[in-house]
């Protein structure tokens, strides 16, 4: 859709079909058209990658002087003078001509092809084409389908070539694993023989085909086109927050699309995310909820449940009860458990992170940096996260960008090569358990004139000096690579950035879809909602909430110590899987059991929820309405298609119902209130609403005024300011902050004078707030736990995550649970060598906790001294072997016998 | 007749049986334009070339000197890549010079580099040509170990690398951003220009010269004996001599270098000393005066002078100087189709107007030489080129990329607006076999 606006200062002014139209410099002719609204017509083009003008419907006449020429408008910049003729005999005859040259080997069977309603072939042979055929002979023949991955399926009839999956897979992925073969008119697209095309984002290709030549072995068949309905959400597996389109017909989700938006997901989406919409569908989802009755999970009524449930609460003493989980909630129904928790029950001992991230604080309270301005052109990153591609695809392919296309200079720091290794122009694997000591020495003012983390010296001043060369703001990427590995240990090396380059932005990488959400509402111990801290935030709260936690609680590592000492009487599980996701088993186990009475809230029965006592069924993605938050902090919605299965229903319900039952009115009907409550009461949040969210296109950042200006733009003069800019930005932010507070709490005064009922209700005492909001937490760098000494027979344990795993929602997609790749012990060459083995040979790889038999797989990207595994995958327990207590987990390795 | 005796330029060396080894080629005056030119500036030698207007022998004949002046100044590296992909059907004059006299080659390739100032060069050959690279090869190597190619050649301290690699058997890749494709490693398909005219976006996006085998293998002697000597040959605009590769219905075919702008086509075609006229005594039809892309010549265009601007005026040109000859026996049908069969399995596949058009022209002209031609099929196969090539004009516009869908177009125009009647005899035939004899429909053959 063109959009008005003002012509850009250094426009070119060309002539469109005796138009005059201000080209932006550099703007490609069928781009400037289509702002103008003129529709060029094509196929090839895709505003995302390099055009190679090969379709050749988009040829129109332009003349540069020389007289009118037919030139693929997706390959020529606009140039002063240039007048253009899109609708010339000669245009209209070259266009019709590849139209029907498009169609004349076409197979024409639209009536069974899923692309049919929606194919820009069929679109534009009603708009442009010609209405009869003239070709006699026979068409070609292909196979058809055949499979080209265990997701996508290639018709190679209905394909017209136009390089646009070819050039995904190549450009935008990586993973240039299909191609064309053969040439001229029995040119294909097809994959290396043996080679399937297994990309995590292959998906892609389906939505960017314009014919129905690839389709989705999740979609084939299922719906047509105009019988589905489409509703714009936020994708929730992961933390990237890709937008999102829902289709669905009969009331059932059908496919997720990805939707293009500028600052985030440029319309791809990973392949787990796509093919996700089997969990949402799943025969096994929860429609009512279950009680524990001797062995066995039954079906009961909801009053029966929910009354177990309140009863077991009220019985319980605030300190003996725990809540973990709830970051792949809404960020409504986390604000609504944290009221309940906080609020209401009076606990604190609440946690949203399952041992496997990074102390809320921490995150909460560093700057935090926008995927955009990471990927800010010849920028530098410093990496310090897991590998993105497995756990954040999205943000590797926006990176993989930044470094490829736009000059960005990665530094990779990481216990094991990732998918980003070959992209970074320094790549370090340090011994686990010292990334702090190897940061430290990255970000120092001199070299380092010994070997760090056990990186020789020069390869640590190689990468010193690509951070300090870095121009612009210092991006750092932090999340916990490994969950072996103590998080106080990525906390040092934060610390140790902070110390040294106060220039320096975070992106946080923790992976749970909306786990900064959760954390911005209080879903973690010492923290209320809005980024404040308990002490901080109590006074703020007390006049709003029926109670504040006394003190500041335990973490999931602490909950379930506690429950495993017997000291807690209910444990609330929300959405989360404490047996399949904390990195300590055994820990995880003896929780579990020894918890009292166990509350799990989900979508699907997972490892731990088939322990509860009573577990509640929820409505999950697609089925509710709300908002969540993505690593940014960008809040943006979600949006309901479809009914939930059976009775299940949205968590902030089920918290208001047993609230309820508590004596407790949490004080809102719908998720939109919530959402008013959270703008009004929450620090961070303060003047968010349903209206600003829907109304902000690309999500919000918060706190509000504190959106960045875009630095993806490429635009070299505004880098150069980008330091004074962002200085000023903070001033701002300080100001509109402290406006915004006031302005709140005037709001606030006037809502009570007019008071109605929900409001008036006793358990939401109407006080007057604090005059002004409480200060959001900030960053204090830990004091890191220390290592153990070297041990030349020992090797530390680097435990990572693969995009497909055993995790609930994967194994209940149908179609990506097969893709679970298993584990090999992974060590270096070296280390092979010395023990004697080769790959495929079966080690025995001991920790104090017990021994895992598996086979081994020399990989020069694991730093000698380590040994990788794979989380969470079939046949190999990993968490079995980790102590949650020890800074690292020390391993022996043997041949098994 | 104009038969000159102008000396042989680049196939002096023809005569000798060790004609591709180092020895021969030093005893006969051999790198001695290289010595000559690396005392001069490199600025110099550009001039010279320059001034003998020495036009580039591989097909569009764009002159040589001003092509290496179009590099971007101040833009490192560049490189020079020498495009021996000699694949047009018809011509084979490329491939004897890189098997008779492959350092009369590099030592062109040398000075080109010297003149451009660059350090590498690549030497592009046809896959098949085997013989070609093994000599090319071995004179390589005998030329890095004489000292003339490596580092600090001769003594100075210019140093350059010459680097052989050869294709895989696709014609497009004679195309020069093709080529420059298939030697980054991808496959052979061609680039828009603009944005990637070699000399500014080339390899590996440098600045980058193609030359052709013939035209680099004239420098040398532009060097020894200098640009008036040079000039003296040919007519105004077509300096010096050039090589034509006669083929077809000729007593002699071969390859003949002459004297460029002078000799006209009935003297290469008649001449006993050249093609020796046509076979059996027969009449001419028809010849093809530049490679398989150029529309057709017949009987009144026999004295033309092979020269470039009045092929190029009579409408069609001399190209990579082919010239195929086809006698009153020849079916024009047929030969249509033997050389729209050929474009349409050398397309790489890349733009849609070649990729299917050239196989549908190619497929109705089967259908009309199998005896299924139908009398709109004449009208069709018009269209269907114009819709490659609008206007079907001289020199030819494009829907395509590259002019090789075009190409395909040239045989029909030139067959179809000479020999229509042909074309209609066929249709007729098939069309009164129709009605008389119920015939089975078949689906037709595409052999």
């Amino acid at each position: 859709m063109p959009e008005p606006e003002a012509p850009p200062a250094d426009g070119v002014a060309v002539e469109i079909n005796g138009r005059e139209v201000i080209a932006r410099k550099g703007e490609l002719l069928i781009d400037a058209a289509e702002r103008a609204g003129t529709y060029i017509p094509r196929f090839c083009y895709h505003e995302r990658m390099r055009p190679v003008g090969m379709c050749r419907m988009c040829l129109v006449e332009v003349d540069t002087g020389r007289g009118p020429a037919l030139q693929p408008s997706c390959m020529i910049e606009c140039t002063p003078g240039m007048k253009v003729d899109t609708e010339s005999e000669a245009t209209k005859k070259a266009q019709d001509g590849v139209l029907e040259f498009l169609l004349i080997n076409h197979p024409l069977d639209c009536p069974v092809c899923d692309k049919g309603g929606e194919c820009p072939l069929q679109d534009q042979t009603m708009a442009y084409g010609p209405g009869e055929s003239r070709f006699l002979e026979e068409k070609r023949h292909k196979e058809k389908p055949i499979p080209i991955s265990d997701l996508v399926l290639l018709d190679r009839e209905r394909c017209i070539l136009c390089d646009r999956c070819t050039r995904f897979a190549k450009e935008v992925a990586g993973d240039p694993l299909i191609h064309f073969i053969h040439r001229g008119n029995n040119t294909e697209v097809n994959t290396f023989p043996d080679e399937p095309f297994a990309s995590y984002f292959s998906g892609n290709t389906v939505q960017i085909c314009p014919v129905g030549a690839l389709t989705a072995s999740t979609y084939r068949f299922k719906a047509r086109p105009w019988d589905l309905e489409t509703t714009e959400s936020t994708c929730t597996q992961c933390s990237v927050g890709c937008r999102i389109s829902i289709d669905s017909s009969r009331d059932e989700v059908q496919r997720f699309a990805g939707v293009d938006v500028d600052p985030v997901n440029w319309g791809w989406l990973c392949d787990k995310g796509r093919f996700s919409n089997g969990a949402v569908t799943s025969p096994d989802r929860l429609g009512e909820p279950l009680v524990r009755q001797g062995d066995a999970l039954v079906p009961t009524r909801w009053a029966d449940a929910l009354e177990r449930a309140a009863s077991a609460l009220r019985a319980a003493t605030p300190q003996s009860i725990g809540v973990i989980g709830g970051a792949r909630l809404t960020n409504e129904d986390a604000y609504a458990w944290a009221k309940l928790a906080k609020g209401v029950l009076g606990t604190d001992n609440v946690d949203a992170q399952l041992g496997d991230g990074l102390p809320a604080q921490a995150v909460l309270g560093l700057p935090r940096a926008t995927i955009d301005q990471v990927c800010t052109p010849g920028g530098t990153v410093l990496y310090l996260g897991p590998d993105p591609k497995e756990e954040l695809p999205v943000l590797f392919l926006r990176l993989r960008h930044a470094v490829v296309e736009d000059r960005a200079t990665l530094v990779e720091v990481s216990p094991r090569s990732s998918g980003l290794s070959s992209l970074a122009a320094a790549s370090l694997q340090p011994r686990p358990g010292e990334v702090g000591e190897l940061v430290r020495a990255l970000v120092a003012n001199a070299d380092s004139d010994k070997d760090v983390a056990g990186i020789a010296a020069a390869d640590v001043n190689a990468a010193r000096a690509l951070i300090a060369r870095s121009s612009g703001p210092l991006s750092v990427v932090l999340g916990r690579p490994s969950v072996a590995e103590s998080a106080d240990a990525v906390l040092d090396a934060a610390g140790a950035v902070v110390a040294a380059r106060p220039d320096a932005r975070f992106l946080p990488a923790l992976r749970r879809s909306n786990v900064l959400g959760a954390l911005d509402m209080g879903l973690a111990p010492g923290l209320l909602p809005g980024r404040v801290a308990l002490d901080d935030g109590r006074d703020w709260f007390a006049g709003q909430w029926p109670t504040v936690p006394a003190g500041a609680g335990l973490d999931t590592e602490g909950i379930l110590s506690a429950a495993a000492d017997g000291r807690i009487d209910v444990l609330v599980l929300l959405g989360a899987d404490p047996l399949a996701d904390f990195p300590d088993h055994d820990l995880a186990e003896r929780g579990l059991a020894g918890a009292r009475t166990v509350i799990a809230l989900d979508t699907l029965l997972n490892a731990s929820s088939r322990k509860a006592d009573i577990v509640l069924a929820a409505a999950g993605f697609a089925e509710k309405a709300g908002t969540t938050t993505n690593l940014e902090g960008r809040v943006s919605t979600l949006s309901q298609r479809v009914t939930p299965p059976g009775t299940a229903r949205p968590d902030w319900m089920l918290a208001a119902e047993l609230a309820a039952r508590l004596g407790a009115d949490l004080g809102f009907g719908d998720a939109g209130e919530v959402l008013a409550e959270i703008g009004r009461l929450a620090p961070s949040h303060l003047g968010v609403d349903l209206a600003t969210v829907a109304a902000a296109a690309d999500g919000l950042l918060l706190p509000l005024g504190t959106e960045p200006a875009p630095t993806g733009s490429g635009d070299a003069e505004h880098e150069g300011a980008e330091a004074d800019a962002a200085a000023v930005r903070s001033d701002a932010a300080d100001d509109t902050e402290a406006a915004q507070a006031e302005e709140a709490a005037a709001t606030e005064a006037e809502g009570d004078a007019t008071a109605d009922d929900a409001e008036a209700d006793p358990a939401v005492p109407a006080t007057e707030p604090a005059p002004a909001a409480p200060a959001l937490v900030s960053f204090a760098a830990g004091v890191p736990s220390p290592v153990p000494a070297l041990d030349a027979y020992a090797f530390r344990l680097v435990a990572t995550r693969k995009l497909y795993d055993q995790g609930t929602l994967v194994q209940a997609s149908g179609h990506l649970a097969g893709l679970a790749p298993g584990t090999t012990a992974r060590i270096h060459p070296s280390d092979a060598d010395r023990l004697g083995v080769a790959a495929g040979d079966r080690v025995v790889v001991r920790s104090p906790r017990t021994s895992l038999t598996l086979p081994v797989h020399p990989d020069a990207g694991v730093p000698r001294g380590a040994v990788a595994l794979v989380l969470n995958q079939a046949e190999v327990r990993v968490a079995d072997l980790v102590d949650a207590d020890a800074s690292v987990t020390e391993l022996r390795i043997e041949t098994a016998s | 007749m104009a038969i000159t005796d102008a000396p042989k330029i680049i196939t002096s060396r023809f005569g000798y049986d060790d004609s591709h080894t180092l020895t021969r080629y030093v005893s006969t005056g051999g790198y001695q334009a290289l010595r000559t030119a690396l005392e001069g500036s490199p600025a110099a030698l550009g001039e010279a070339v320059k001034a003998a207007s020495l036009l580039g022998r591989g097909g569009a004949g764009f002159p040589a000197g001003v092509k290496w002046t179009l590099a971007p100044a101040d833009v490192w590296p560049r490189y020079l890549v020498v495009n021996g992909d000699e694949s047009e059907p018809g011509t084979y004059k490329d491939r004897l010079l890189m098997e008779r006299d492959p350092h009369q080659l590099i030592e062109g390739v040398l000075l080109a580099c010297y003149a451009i100032g660059a350090g590498q060069a690549f030497l592009y050959v046809r896959g098949e040509m085997a013989l070609a690279q093994e000599r090319i090869a071995e004179a390589l190597n005998d030329a890095y170990k004489a000292g003339y190619v490596g580092r600090n050649i001769l003594g100075t301290d210019y140093s350059i690398d010459v680097v052989l690699t050869w294709g895989a058997g696709a014609y497009i890749v004679g195309e020069e951003t093709a080529l420059i494709e298939s030697l980054e490693g991808n496959r052979g398909m061609p680039r828009l220009k603009p944005p990637f005219f070699p000399a500014a976006k080339g390899l590996y996006m440098q600045p980058t010269i193609v030359n052709n085998v013939e035209t680099l293998s004239n420098l040398p002697w532009i060097v020894n004996n200098g640009a008036d000597a040079y000039t003296a040959l040919g007519a105004e605009n077509s300096r010096g001599t050039r090589m034509f590769a006669v083929s077809g219905h000729v007593r002699n075919p071969g390859v003949f270098e002459v004297e460029y702008g002078v000799t006209t086509f009935r003297d290469l075609i008649y001449a006993p000393v050249y093609a020796g006229g046509i076979r059996d005594g027969n009449e001419i039809k028809a010849f093809i005066p530049g490679g398989g892309s150029a529309p057709w010549f017949f009987e009144e265009h026999l004295d033309l002078p092979l020269e470039k601007a009045t092929v190029d005026k009579a409408g069609s040109m001399l190209g990579s100087g082919a010239i195929v000859v086809m006698d009153e026996t020849t079916d024009a049908v047929k030969a249509c189709l033997r050389l729209v069969r050929f474009y349409a399995r050398e397309s790489c596949g890349k733009c849609t107007p070649c990729r299917e058009g050239t196989t549908w022209l190619e497929r109705i002209l089967q259908r009309i030489l199998d005896g299924h031609g139908r009398p709109s099929d004449l009208e069709l196969l018009m269209d269907v080129s114009d819709n490659i090539s609008p206007g079907l004009a001289w020199p030819p516009k494009q829907t395509t990329i590259c002019p090789l869908g075009p190409s395909a177009t040239a045989p029909i125009a030139s067959a179809l607006g000479r020999f229509r009647d042909e074309f209609e005899a066929r249709i007729t035939e098939a069309e009164e076999a129709r009605t008389s004899v119920p015939v089975e429909l078949k689906a037709p053959s595409h052999a």
